[in-house]
């Protein structure tokens, strides 16, 4: 649920719920009593094979049906048919929960599941074990494999990621004499505050504060990037109040009250905090891969084309955490040809595959030597970095009911940045309070 | 109009009333289509969506394999009472302060409704009035304020969304740096300016139909009686246009209690100091929890119900329009009464006639 679907989503996000009564009982259609999910991973016939159906979002780029095309070509028997949902992520996942819990009358085999959605699926049985003998995940990025797996056993295979980056003006800081982007959040102020004395009025660091999925990874940013941790890795139990995570809450928060992160930052989501980097109002840009090629345009929407760079995120004390995004492809616990979803998953996400998808697309490859494709980063500058961030970037929380966390989070997370001369600490606690129940 | 005897002694033929015509049977043919449809597109959803609202998701998670135990307990009025007893629960903090998240809905369905219908109401009158004025250019004038009511809401709203931006057209009118999507006390108003700019039209619409069936004989009598403009507004033309008015006010209310593409497509979901109930129980069903999703629908089905009901009541609000229906019921009245005379002291209600004309009022 990250970057440029989250941008459009408000473009038509109310007309689902025009009659939001009447939407209510057709969402809530399963029959009380019915259980979901009926198949179990083991109760798979891996060599099956037939026509299948591939659900995911909407092909904005228009690539997936003609890469399709190519492999009902080569396998007549095993057609692969496209299902294309909502371009919102909440639709999307609105509709395989209910395709799953309903028997809907399309048949979905294949789906393309984003990051946060793994537990949620996988606990409910919607998507099936995927054995790790036929599924190998050499070669791909460690983090993404990760945000694949529940209680340690893979239940989707990475498809694309995604990072976030800092978008710096490299003409203002050369101009400040400042020669190398920061590393640290410290060395970024200053930088900024350099720029700012040539520029007044200039903002110094922007991201996206508006109360939606982008600040839980904005904010985890922060928090990670402090040295905290939303859930400790050994145990799984929320650390959200310790020392470090309050040290880079703190951080944010004393950021906001000083002006660094300019107010109506509170208001911004992808595009607005990328208008605002494009008018030249901001030195420091916390922004996900796909604004590079638009930033860049030469066409007169972007005032700052050329005169930008991009570096992996500052932290406190070194190179930041960045939050991780991405699509994986999961196969659905009443799939009907599994053998085919299976061999279609791996052509799909298979290094050549990937690198032919990723030039149509620009999404981020999951295969790590893609990063480094001479090719590839002669068309896409920013990969190298990007691979930094995508190597220490952190998953958000796993949760089953991922939805209240992330609200759990945004309720702290927006007190704060409404706010930001408040007790964070109190803040924080709460928020330890509400995750504790909620993984409980 | 029938005889007033026919009523006060019914004949003993198979009619029903003296003012059926024999084809009941004739009339409920034809109108079974649409109850058909109605049976299919509201009622059996509404019955659906309270059977809902009696459940309640087994979302526990087994800690060894982590698994949801899934499937539906029946809870009976559980999720009813849940969401009045919450106060130990979930709290969230709006413009209200730190209360359940149902009341804090529940107080801005109810602020919405009474802000936004009463500016619109005054608004809308002007318009009326400005419209049933005649003079150059009144087509124009009538079909440039009936534009925002032509505009689907949603669409308004991503309009309002890009002119309450902290760069926006608002802030720089004003000359401020106001966050108007922050989810704040300004937040609330830029659902009312945007819900008032949208149905104030709506309100006038109504209200000019009411004021053009008022005569002009009744103003030329007000002024050869020497009436001030203002006492002839409040005296003649309100209480004329009165029936129009109220039932437009119902509507708007109504509509306004069920509130949701505004708040949704401006400030999004979760934005405490906006949400409503129609956006909280869509949120909880997005969060699968459909059980008290359906609950706080229904709950607000009969808040609904309950004011529209008191809107007739209390208002007099003339829904139906029908004159045969009023006619069928005054008739009943009537027939009552004279029974009651009958059975009274012997000759008591003789002093009492009863003419058609009376029974109407």
């Amino acid at each position: 649920m990250t970057s440029p679907e989250l941008t459009r989503r408000s473009l038509l996000i109310g007309t689902a719920g025009v009659a939001a009564v009447g939407a209510l009982s057709a969402c809530s259609s399963p029959s009380p009593g019915a259980s979901a999910g009926t198949g179990g991973a083991t109760g798979l016939d891996w060599t099956k094979k037939g026509p299948i159906n591939y659900v995911q979002g909407k092909d904005t780029s228009g690539f997936v049906q003609p890469t399709l095309d190519v492999w009902n070509a080569a396998h007549p028997d095993q057609k692969v048919t496209l299902v294309e949902l909502s371009d919102k992520a909440d639709e999307q996942q609105q509709k395989m929960i209910d395709n799953a819990t309903t028997n809907g009358s399309a048949k979905y085999d294949v789906l393309s599941v984003d990051v946060v959605w793994t537990a949620q699926f996988a606990a409910n049985k919607y998507i099936v074990e995927l054995p790790a003998d036929q599924f190998k995940t050499d070669g791909f990025l460690k983090p993404a494999v990760d945000a694949c797996k529940y209680f340690n056993k893979l239940y989707c295979f990475p498809s694309t990621s995604d990072g976030a980056m800092l978008y710096y003006r490299k003409d203002l800081l050369d101009a400040a004499g400042v020669t190398a982007p920061p590393t640290t959040w410290d060395e970024m102020v200053a930088a900024g505050k350099k720029v700012q004395a040539a520029n007044p009025g200039i903002g110094i660091w922007g991201g996206q504060f508006q109360k939606y999925e982008g600040l839980t990874c904005n904010f985890a940013e922060w928090l990670n990037g402090g040295g905290g941790n939303f859930l400790d890795d050994a145990t799984g139990k929320p650390t959200v109040n310790t020392d470090a995570a309050q040290a880079g809450v703190k951080a944010m928060a004393g950021y906001f009250a000083d002006g660094t992160i300019p107010a109506e930052a509170s208001t911004w989501q992808e595009e607005p905090s990328r208008q605002a980097f494009q008018d030249g109002k901001l030195v420091f840009l916390r922004q996900w891969p796909y604004i590079y090629s638009l930033a860049n345009k030469t066409d007169g929407s972007s005032k700052i084309a050329g005169k930008f760079a991009v570096a992996p995120l500052p932290g406190k004390a070194g190179v930041g955490v960045s939050t991780l995004g991405g699509h994986n492809l999961a196969i659905t616990a009443t799939a009907s040809n599994p053998g085919t979803c299976k061999d279609f998953i791996l052509w799909w996400t298979d290094k050549a595959q990937q690198k032919a998808n990723i030039i149509k697309t620009s999404n981020a490859p999951t295969y790590e030597a893609l990063y480094t494709d001479a090719e590839l980063v002669a068309k896409f500058p920013y990969l190298p970095v990007l691979q930094k961030s995508i190597a220490n970037a952190k998953a958000r929380p796993k949760a089953v009911k991922y939805s209240d966390v992330t609200l759990a989070i945004q309720d702290a997370a927006y007190g704060i940045v409404k706010a930001p001369t408040s007790d964070v600490k109190a803040a924080l606690d709460t928020l330890q309070t509400k995750l504790t129940a909620l993984t409980a | 109009m029938s005889s007033t005897t026919a009523a006060v002694a019914p004949p003993a033929n198979r009619k029903k009333n003296s003012l059926s015509d024999g084809q009941g049977r004739l009339a409920a043919l034809l109108l079974s289509p649409t109850l058909a449809i109605l049976l299919i597109v509201v009622i059996i959803p509404v019955i659906m969506s309270i059977r809902e609202s009696l459940y309640f998701r087994n979302d526990g998670i087994d800690p060894a394999t982590g698994m949801v135990a899934g499937g539906d307990q029946f809870v009976g009025l559980g999720n009813y009472i849940n969401a009045f007893m919450s106060a130990s629960g979930e709290q969230v903090t709006g413009v209200w302060g730190t209360m359940p998240r149902l009341t804090n809905a529940f107080i801005n369905n109810m602020f919405f409704t009474v802000v936004a219908v009463s500016i619109e109401t005054v608004l809308g009158v002007i318009m009326a009035l400005i419209m049933s004025k005649a003079f150059k250019g009144k087509g124009l004038v009538r079909a440039s304020i009936l534009i925002p009511w032509a505009i689907p809401t949603i669409v308004s709203a991503m309009m309002w969304k890009l002119i309450f931006d902290s760069d926006g057209v608002a802030n720089k009118i004003i000359g401020s740096k106001i966050l108007w999507l922050q989810d704040n006390l300004y937040s609330q108003w830029a659902i009312i300016i945007a819900d008032v700019w949208k149905t104030a039209p709506f309100i006038g619409l109504l209200a000019l139909a009411g004021l053009q069936t008022i005569d002009t004989q009744v103003y030329e009598a007000a002024d050869v009686d020497g009436a001030s403009k203002w006492k002839q507004f409040w005296q003649i033309t309100l209480p004329l246009m009165k029936p129009a008015l109220v039932v437009a006010v119902l509507f708007r209310t109504l509509a306004t209690m069920a509130i949701f593409e505004l708040p949704w497509g401006m400030m999004g979901p979760n934005k405490y100091s906006v949400e409503t109930l129609s956006t909280f129980a869509f949120t909880e069903a997005r969060a699968t929890r459909y059980g008290p999703a359906a609950a706080y629908s229904v709950l607000m089905f009969l808040l609904v119900a309950f004011v529209a009901f008191l809107f007739i009541k209390l208002l007099g609000a003339d829904v139906i329009g029908d004159e045969e229906v009023k006619a069928v019921s005054a008739q009943k009245k009537r027939a009552k009464l004279a029974a009651k005379d009958h059975s009274g002291t012997a000759g008591g209600g003789a002093a009492r006639t009863i003419t058609s004309g009376e029974g109407q009022q």
